[in-house]
Protein backbone atom coordinates (compact mmCIF):
# COMPACT_ATOMS: atom_id res chain seq x y z
CA UNK A 1 0.00 0.00 0.00
CA UNK A 2 2.77 2.42 0.99
CA UNK A 3 4.74 1.42 -2.10
CA UNK A 4 1.69 2.11 -4.25
CA UNK A 5 1.26 5.59 -2.75
CA UNK A 6 4.96 6.37 -3.14
CA UNK A 7 4.87 5.18 -6.73
CA UNK A 8 2.00 7.50 -7.57
CA UNK A 9 3.64 10.46 -5.85
CA UNK A 10 6.91 9.91 -7.72
CA UNK A 11 5.10 9.32 -11.00
CA UNK A 12 3.24 12.62 -10.70
CA UNK A 13 6.45 14.47 -9.81
CA UNK A 14 8.21 12.81 -12.75
CA UNK A 15 5.57 13.85 -15.26
CA UNK A 16 5.38 17.41 -13.89
CA UNK A 17 9.16 17.71 -14.07
CA UNK A 18 9.09 16.39 -17.64
CA UNK A 19 6.52 19.05 -18.53
CA UNK A 20 8.81 21.58 -16.87
CA UNK A 21 11.71 20.42 -19.06
CA UNK A 22 9.85 21.04 -22.27
CA UNK A 23 8.12 24.30 -21.29
CA UNK A 24 10.62 26.24 -19.16
CA UNK A 25 11.61 29.64 -20.52
CA UNK A 26 15.25 29.33 -19.54
CA UNK A 27 17.40 26.31 -20.51
CA UNK A 28 18.96 26.34 -17.04
CA UNK A 29 15.54 25.64 -15.52
CA UNK A 30 15.01 22.91 -18.11
CA UNK A 31 18.25 21.26 -17.06
CA UNK A 32 17.29 21.45 -13.38
CA UNK A 33 13.86 19.95 -14.15
CA UNK A 34 15.63 17.17 -16.02
CA UNK A 35 17.72 16.50 -12.91
CA UNK A 36 14.43 16.21 -10.99
CA UNK A 37 13.18 13.73 -13.63
CA UNK A 38 16.24 11.55 -13.20
CA UNK A 39 16.05 11.59 -9.41
CA UNK A 40 12.36 10.61 -9.32
CA UNK A 41 13.01 7.93 -11.94
CA UNK A 42 15.77 6.54 -9.75
CA UNK A 43 13.31 6.48 -6.84
CA UNK A 44 10.78 4.55 -8.93
CA UNK A 45 13.47 2.11 -10.02
CA UNK A 46 14.30 1.59 -6.36
CA UNK A 47 10.62 0.85 -5.69
CA UNK A 48 10.60 -1.88 -8.34
CA UNK A 49 13.87 -3.25 -6.96
CA UNK A 50 16.35 -2.38 -9.66
CA UNK A 51 18.75 -0.90 -7.12
CA UNK A 52 21.99 -0.90 -9.07
CA UNK A 53 20.56 0.93 -12.05
CA UNK A 54 18.87 3.48 -9.77
CA UNK A 55 22.23 4.30 -8.20
CA UNK A 56 23.94 4.39 -11.61
CA UNK A 57 21.26 6.73 -12.92
CA UNK A 58 21.86 9.21 -10.11
CA UNK A 59 25.66 8.93 -10.27
CA UNK A 60 26.12 8.99 -14.03
CA UNK A 61 23.23 11.18 -15.12
CA UNK A 62 22.75 13.63 -12.29
CA UNK A 63 26.43 13.61 -11.37
CA UNK A 64 28.05 13.74 -14.79
CA UNK A 65 25.80 14.25 -17.80
CA UNK A 66 23.55 16.91 -16.30
CA UNK A 67 26.53 18.81 -14.93
CA UNK A 68 27.92 18.79 -18.46
CA UNK A 69 24.60 20.12 -19.76
CA UNK A 70 24.54 22.86 -17.14
CA UNK A 71 28.14 23.83 -17.96
CA UNK A 72 27.35 24.14 -21.64
CA UNK A 73 24.09 26.01 -21.03
CA UNK A 74 25.80 28.51 -18.77
CA UNK A 75 28.89 28.83 -20.97
CA UNK A 76 27.03 29.75 -24.14
CA UNK A 77 25.64 33.23 -24.42
CA UNK A 78 22.30 32.39 -25.97
CA UNK A 79 19.75 34.85 -27.22
CA UNK A 80 16.62 33.36 -25.66
CA UNK A 81 14.09 35.61 -27.36
CA UNK A 82 15.38 34.51 -30.77
CA UNK A 83 15.08 30.84 -29.83
CA UNK A 84 11.58 31.19 -28.40
CA UNK A 85 10.24 32.84 -31.53
CA UNK A 86 8.63 29.81 -33.13
CA UNK A 87 7.61 28.28 -29.82
CA UNK A 88 3.87 28.20 -30.37
CA UNK A 89 3.82 27.77 -34.12
CA UNK A 90 3.96 23.98 -34.12
CA UNK A 91 2.85 23.52 -30.51
CA UNK A 92 -0.59 22.21 -31.53
CA UNK A 93 1.05 19.56 -33.71
CA UNK A 94 3.27 18.52 -30.80
CA UNK A 95 0.38 18.27 -28.38
CA UNK A 96 -1.76 16.33 -30.88
CA UNK A 97 1.09 13.88 -31.50
CA UNK A 98 1.66 13.47 -27.77
CA UNK A 99 -2.06 12.97 -27.08
CA UNK A 100 -2.34 10.42 -29.89
CA UNK A 101 0.70 8.54 -28.58
CA UNK A 102 -0.53 8.40 -24.99
CA UNK A 103 -4.05 7.37 -26.06
CA UNK A 104 -2.67 4.61 -28.26
CA UNK A 105 -0.24 3.29 -25.66
CA UNK A 106 -2.86 3.36 -22.93
CA UNK A 107 -5.37 1.72 -25.22
CA UNK A 108 -3.04 -1.10 -26.14
CA UNK A 109 -1.74 -1.67 -22.63
CA UNK A 110 -4.78 -1.01 -20.49
CA UNK A 111 -7.87 -1.85 -22.48
CA UNK A 112 -6.66 -5.21 -23.68
CA UNK A 113 -5.44 -6.01 -20.19
CA UNK A 114 -2.54 -7.92 -21.55
CA UNK A 115 0.00 -8.03 -24.31
CA UNK A 116 -1.00 -10.90 -26.50
CA UNK A 117 -2.53 -13.24 -23.96
CA UNK A 118 0.55 -14.80 -22.41
CA UNK A 119 1.34 -11.76 -20.28
CA UNK A 120 -1.10 -10.66 -17.58
CA UNK A 121 -0.24 -6.97 -17.39
CA UNK A 122 -2.25 -6.35 -14.22
CA UNK A 123 0.05 -8.53 -12.14
CA UNK A 124 2.60 -6.94 -9.82
CA UNK A 125 6.00 -6.37 -11.44
CA UNK A 126 7.85 -7.14 -8.25
CA UNK A 127 8.08 -10.90 -8.02
CA UNK A 128 9.06 -12.25 -4.60
CA UNK A 129 12.83 -12.64 -4.34
CA UNK A 130 14.90 -14.60 -1.79
CA UNK A 131 16.10 -12.61 1.21
CA UNK A 132 19.79 -12.73 0.27
CA UNK A 133 19.20 -11.66 -3.34
CA UNK A 134 21.57 -8.95 -4.53
CA UNK A 135 20.68 -7.07 -7.67
CA UNK A 136 24.23 -5.76 -8.08
CA UNK A 137 25.74 -9.22 -7.70
CA UNK A 138 23.43 -10.75 -10.27
CA UNK A 139 24.04 -7.92 -12.72
CA UNK A 140 27.79 -8.18 -12.22
CA UNK A 141 27.75 -11.93 -12.79
CA UNK A 142 25.97 -11.48 -16.09
CA UNK A 143 27.99 -8.45 -17.15
CA UNK A 144 31.36 -10.13 -16.67
CA UNK A 145 30.42 -13.49 -18.20
CA UNK A 146 27.86 -13.42 -20.98
CA UNK A 147 28.15 -9.71 -21.74
CA UNK A 148 31.90 -9.36 -21.21
CA UNK A 149 32.59 -8.54 -24.86
CA UNK A 150 29.79 -5.93 -25.20
CA UNK A 151 30.94 -4.49 -21.89
CA UNK A 152 34.43 -3.92 -23.28
CA UNK A 153 32.94 -2.49 -26.46
CA UNK A 154 30.99 -0.03 -24.30
CA UNK A 155 34.22 0.97 -22.58
CA UNK A 156 35.88 1.56 -25.99
CA UNK A 157 32.84 3.57 -27.05
CA UNK A 158 33.24 5.83 -24.03
CA UNK A 159 36.94 6.25 -24.82
CA UNK A 160 36.12 7.20 -28.41
CA UNK A 161 33.53 9.66 -27.11
CA UNK A 162 36.12 11.27 -24.82
CA UNK A 163 38.65 11.59 -27.66
CA UNK A 164 36.00 12.94 -30.05
CA UNK A 165 34.68 15.49 -27.57
CA UNK A 166 38.15 16.75 -26.71
CA UNK A 167 39.38 16.98 -30.30
CA UNK A 168 36.19 18.75 -31.34
CA UNK A 169 36.37 21.44 -28.70
CA UNK A 170 40.15 21.93 -28.54
CA UNK A 171 41.38 24.98 -30.36
CA UNK A 172 44.87 26.28 -30.87
CA UNK A 173 45.04 30.02 -30.41
CA UNK A 174 47.60 31.93 -32.44
CA UNK A 175 50.16 34.07 -30.68
CA UNK A 176 50.16 31.98 -27.55
CA UNK A 177 53.55 31.45 -25.85
CA UNK A 178 54.01 27.81 -25.06
CA UNK A 179 56.70 25.17 -24.77
CA UNK A 180 57.46 22.88 -27.68
CA UNK A 181 58.95 19.91 -25.91
CA UNK A 182 60.07 18.01 -29.02
CA UNK A 183 62.01 21.02 -30.32
CA UNK A 184 63.58 21.50 -26.90
CA UNK A 185 64.71 17.89 -26.79
CA UNK A 186 65.94 17.81 -30.38
CA UNK A 187 68.18 20.86 -30.03
CA UNK A 188 71.94 20.29 -30.56
CA UNK A 189 74.92 22.08 -29.20
CA UNK A 190 75.86 23.56 -32.60
CA UNK A 191 72.51 25.33 -32.88
CA UNK A 192 72.87 27.23 -29.67
CA UNK A 193 76.53 27.67 -28.64
CA UNK A 194 78.95 29.84 -30.64
CA UNK A 195 82.55 30.18 -29.47
CA UNK A 196 84.08 33.54 -30.29
CA UNK A 197 87.85 34.07 -30.32
CA UNK A 198 88.87 37.57 -29.36
CA UNK A 199 91.77 39.38 -27.77
CA UNK A 200 91.77 40.11 -24.08
CA UNK A 201 90.70 43.65 -23.22
CA UNK A 202 93.26 45.96 -21.69
CA UNK A 203 92.40 47.76 -18.45
CA UNK A 204 92.31 51.49 -19.22
CA UNK B 1 1.84 -3.32 -5.51
CA UNK B 2 3.03 -1.77 -8.76
CA UNK B 3 1.59 -3.42 -11.82
CA UNK B 4 3.15 -3.66 -15.26
CA UNK B 5 0.33 -1.57 -16.71
CA UNK B 6 1.08 1.37 -14.42
CA UNK B 7 4.76 1.34 -15.38
CA UNK B 8 4.04 1.03 -19.09
CA UNK B 9 1.56 3.90 -19.00
CA UNK B 10 3.99 6.04 -17.02
CA UNK B 11 6.75 5.42 -19.54
CA UNK B 12 4.33 6.04 -22.40
CA UNK B 13 3.33 9.38 -20.88
CA UNK B 14 6.98 10.31 -20.40
CA UNK B 15 7.74 9.35 -24.00
CA UNK B 16 4.88 11.42 -25.40
CA UNK B 17 5.82 14.45 -23.30
CA UNK B 18 9.33 14.20 -24.72
CA UNK B 19 7.97 13.92 -28.28
CA UNK B 20 5.84 17.02 -27.65
CA UNK B 21 8.99 18.74 -26.36
CA UNK B 22 10.79 18.02 -29.63
CA UNK B 23 7.95 19.73 -31.52
CA UNK B 24 7.80 22.67 -29.11
CA UNK B 25 11.51 23.45 -28.85
CA UNK B 26 12.56 22.67 -32.39
CA UNK B 27 14.75 25.79 -32.52
CA UNK B 28 16.91 25.14 -29.48
CA UNK B 29 19.50 22.39 -29.92
CA UNK B 30 20.18 22.08 -26.18
CA UNK B 31 16.53 21.39 -25.43
CA UNK B 32 16.38 18.89 -28.29
CA UNK B 33 19.24 16.98 -26.66
CA UNK B 34 17.43 17.07 -23.31
CA UNK B 35 14.26 15.72 -24.93
CA UNK B 36 16.29 12.87 -26.45
CA UNK B 37 17.53 12.06 -22.93
CA UNK B 38 13.91 11.94 -21.77
CA UNK B 39 12.99 9.60 -24.63
CA UNK B 40 15.82 7.25 -23.67
CA UNK B 41 14.71 7.38 -20.03
CA UNK B 42 11.21 6.29 -21.06
CA UNK B 43 12.71 3.40 -23.05
CA UNK B 44 14.76 2.40 -20.01
CA UNK B 45 11.57 2.34 -17.93
CA UNK B 46 10.10 -0.26 -20.26
CA UNK B 47 13.25 -2.38 -20.16
CA UNK B 48 13.33 -2.37 -16.35
CA UNK B 49 9.59 -2.99 -16.03
CA UNK B 50 9.70 -6.06 -18.24
CA UNK B 51 12.95 -7.25 -16.70
CA UNK B 52 11.35 -7.20 -13.25
CA UNK B 53 8.07 -8.61 -14.50
CA UNK B 54 9.65 -11.58 -16.26
CA UNK B 55 12.27 -11.95 -13.52
CA UNK B 56 14.97 -11.90 -16.18
CA UNK B 57 17.95 -9.69 -15.40
CA UNK B 58 19.16 -9.51 -19.02
CA UNK B 59 16.88 -6.51 -19.54
CA UNK B 60 18.73 -4.54 -16.89
CA UNK B 61 22.04 -5.20 -18.65
CA UNK B 62 20.53 -3.58 -21.72
CA UNK B 63 19.55 -0.53 -19.65
CA UNK B 64 23.18 -0.36 -18.55
CA UNK B 65 24.35 -0.26 -22.17
CA UNK B 66 21.70 2.28 -23.12
CA UNK B 67 22.92 4.54 -20.33
CA UNK B 68 26.49 4.20 -21.62
CA UNK B 69 25.58 5.02 -25.20
CA UNK B 70 23.35 7.92 -24.12
CA UNK B 71 26.16 9.41 -22.05
CA UNK B 72 28.57 9.17 -24.99
CA UNK B 73 25.95 10.64 -27.29
CA UNK B 74 25.24 13.65 -25.11
CA UNK B 75 28.98 14.30 -24.60
CA UNK B 76 29.63 14.37 -28.34
CA UNK B 77 26.42 16.30 -28.99
CA UNK B 78 27.38 19.01 -26.53
CA UNK B 79 30.91 19.16 -27.98
CA UNK B 80 29.43 19.69 -31.46
CA UNK B 81 27.14 22.32 -29.94
CA UNK B 82 30.07 24.22 -28.46
CA UNK B 83 31.95 24.17 -31.78
CA UNK B 84 28.78 25.27 -33.56
CA UNK B 85 28.27 28.18 -31.19
CA UNK B 86 31.89 29.24 -31.70
CA UNK B 87 31.40 29.28 -35.47
CA UNK B 88 27.93 30.83 -35.73
CA UNK B 89 27.37 32.60 -32.39
CA UNK B 90 23.96 30.91 -32.34
CA UNK B 91 22.44 27.52 -31.61
CA UNK B 92 19.27 28.05 -33.56
CA UNK B 93 18.41 25.08 -35.77
CA UNK B 94 17.18 27.42 -38.51
CA UNK B 95 20.67 28.87 -38.89
CA UNK B 96 22.05 25.45 -39.82
CA UNK B 97 21.40 25.62 -43.53
CA UNK B 98 24.88 25.18 -45.02
CA UNK B 99 23.96 21.83 -46.57
CA UNK B 100 20.66 23.09 -47.95
CA UNK B 101 20.54 22.68 -51.73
Amino acid sequence: MLIQVLFHVFAVILLLAALGVISARNPVYSALALVMCFITSAAIWLLIEAEFLAVVLVLVYVGAVMVLFLFVVMMLDINLAELRKGFTRFAWLGWITAAALIVEITGVVWARGGLGGAIDAHRSVVAPLPADYSNTLELGKLLYTRYAYPFELAAVLLLVAIVAAITLTMRRRTGLKQQDISRQVAVRREDRVRLVKMDAEKRP
Amino acid sequence: MITLVQLLILSGALFSIAVAGIFLNRNNVILLLMCVELLLLAANFNFIAFSRYLNDINGQVFVFFILTVAAAESAIGLAILVVLFRERRSINVEDLNTLKG
